[in-house]
């Protein structure tokens, strides 16, 4: 029997591995010293977790534990890169670069910049989602300090060429942050190659708790920050904070795991991807959002014609799943990452991101798809503008009244 | 968000769902919001020799909310005269289904309907609108 509702909602978050919960759990009792205890061991075994965990989320990145600092998660690593890094180094320049459909810690942080003088350039990906490395390149000048291209998009999966674009970075001296919350154990990441001097983790996307993240810092060549928490020096003072040791040695344990079992969990959750992707586009005018090949499978996300996404969010409430459609919020307005893309507006109305992960079964997606199928046939029946598709109407030729 | 149970019965089990003739002189049509803004309603009536309204039916495209305020108001118009019909209020719509806030543009949007129906269906019987 299939357990409801069916969770296909992975990169809002995941559930913790019960192997990480078991990791976590000594760090809560017993082993509850304070990392930074120098003089007595409560404390050396709770720094022995911290030590062990920074080398097991450098080790799936690719990078020396000692570039790994700890902070709250991945909104806190990108205010920290973004920021620190732009507020460091504002003598060099006071111009940003990033992309419309970066996640908001990253636009967020940026409009926090140009409140202080920074200028930022926003640019728009192609119609697929991803960003052409020439315009990149055109947009850096003299005067830019840092850029920030995220790994995997949140929304639509689309993974960006980082290598690339990092090295046009390199060759004009920009410092080049990534945000990589959705791409831990999802896509192979090694710093050691990667032109990138900044990286931002999330451990409750890749089955570790939430509230801990951490942020890469490259050494070599070495990258400094102005620190945005002030405190008792922690993590070489770039983020003051008793450590979390429980959350930290999660974050470890999750890293660990994903390292050992990312080629296995990819090729499960590709089949699977491929599976409720034909289920769902043999229904009419079903579009897929984000490119079809540069992406991760572990997220599908699909617009249904003529059907509103919150509606059909509605319809199927025994699968939890996001919608790109936010007509709870006062703007009405369809997610920005879709209209970055130039969707009609129709279709960004009608999105609905599927993400899939660990624990996703065959048996899952079945059920997804003929919800879905049944769902979207019946919201269709009530549509007018499904009505006026049938009849041959464009729906671009109406003149709305738009309220 | 939560949903009202009234609105989850609209939605779920929404009345006068479906088109009749925009052809008819009896028949008045009312089309309003965009796909831009994530609704759009049509509702359409239909008067006797009387004025009074026999039938009414709606498709919409919006969320749930959208859906049950103009499932609603086809309930509330049959049996009406033009005049009448034209006194439901957004806001008796948006009470009947406990609206949150964030929601009342959806009962507005209803109200906005019935009067593009009536509308409609003045101008074409030739009457002052």
């Amino acid at each position: 029997m299939l357990e409801l509702p069916v969770y296909l909602d992975y990169a809002a978050t995941t559930p913790v591995d019960p192997r990480v919960v078991a990791k976590m759990l000594p760090y809560l009792e017993q082993h509850f010293g304070n990392p930074a205890s120098r003089s007595h061991r409560i404390g050396w075994v709770a720094e022995e977790a911290v030590v062990e965990a920074r080398a097991e989320v450098a080790a799936l990145v690719g990078c020396e534990p000692r570039e790994i600092v700890w902070t709250s998660g991945a909104t806190e690593s990108d205010n920290l890169a973004i920021k620190g890094a732009a507020q460091f180094y504002q003598d060099r320049g006071r111009h940003l670069v990033t992309v419309t459909t970066e996640h908001k810690a990253v636009l967020d942080s940026m409009r926090a910049l140009e409140r202080q003088g920074f200028e930022v350039t926003y640019l728009s990906p192609d119609a697929n989602g991803l960003l052409d490395p020439d315009r990149f390149a055109a947009a850096l000048r003299p005067d830019t300090v840092l850029a920030s291209v995220m790994l995997v998009n949140n929304e639509i999966g689309v993974v960006q060429d980082i290598a690339t674009l990092g090295a046009l970075c390199r060759e004009r001296g920009v410092l080049f942050h990534v945000d990589a919350a959705q791409a831990t154990g999802k896509v192979a990441i090694d710093l050691s190659t990667l032109p990138v001097d900044l990286m931002a983790f999330s451990a409750h996307k890749t089955y570790g708790p939430k509230g801990i993240g951490a942020l890469y810092v490259r050494r070599q060549p070495r990258v400094r920050l102005e620190a945005q928490m002030h405190g008792g020096g922690h993590e070489r003072g770039m983020r003051s904070g008793t450590l979390a040791t429980h959350q930290i040695a999660g974050m470890g344990e999750a890293f660990r795991l994903a390292r050992l079992e990312m080629a296995d969990d990819s090729a499960r959750i590709a089949a699977l991807h491929q599976r409720l992707k034909n289920g769902l586009m043999a229904l009419d005018e079903v579009h897929l959002n984000g490119d079809a090949v540069q992406r991760v499978p572990h997220n599908l996300n699909l617009s249904f014609a003529f059907v509103e996404g919150e509606s059909l969010m509605m319809a199927i409430k025994d699968i939890a799943v996001s919608s790109g459609s936010a007509c709870t919020s006062a703007s009405l307005e369809p997610s920005y990452v879709l209209r970055a893309l130039g969707l009609p507006d129709e279709l960004a109305h009608s999105s609905i991101r599927f993400s899939l992960g660990r624990f996703t079964t065959e048996a899952e997606v079945d059920f997804a798809i003929r919800e879905l199928a049944s769902q979207v046939g019946r919201l269709r029946e009530l549509s007018p503008l499904w009505d006026m598709h049938q009849q041959g109407v464009d729906l671009a030729s109406v003149e709305w009244a738009t309220h | 968000m939560a949903y009202s149970d009234r609105v989850l019965d609209h939605y779920e089990n929404p009345r006068n769902v479906g088109s009749l003739d925009v052809a008819d002189p009896q028949v008045g049509t009312g089309m309003v919001g965009a796909p831009a803004c994530g609704d759009v309603m049509r509702l359409q009536i239909r008067v006797g020799e009387d004025g009074v309204i026999q039938d009414a039916r709606f498709k919409t495209y919006g969320c749930g909310s959208a859906i049950a305020s103009s499932s609603l108001v086809t309930e509330w118009l049959k049996g009406r005269t033009l005049d009448q019909a034209l006194e439901i209020q957004n806001t008796a719509i948006a009470e009947e289904l406990a609206l949150p806030p964030v929601k009342l543009h959806c009962s507005v949007l209803a109200e906005d309907a019935i009067r593009a129906a009536i509308d409609d269906l003045r101008q074409k019987q030739g009457a002052p609108a």
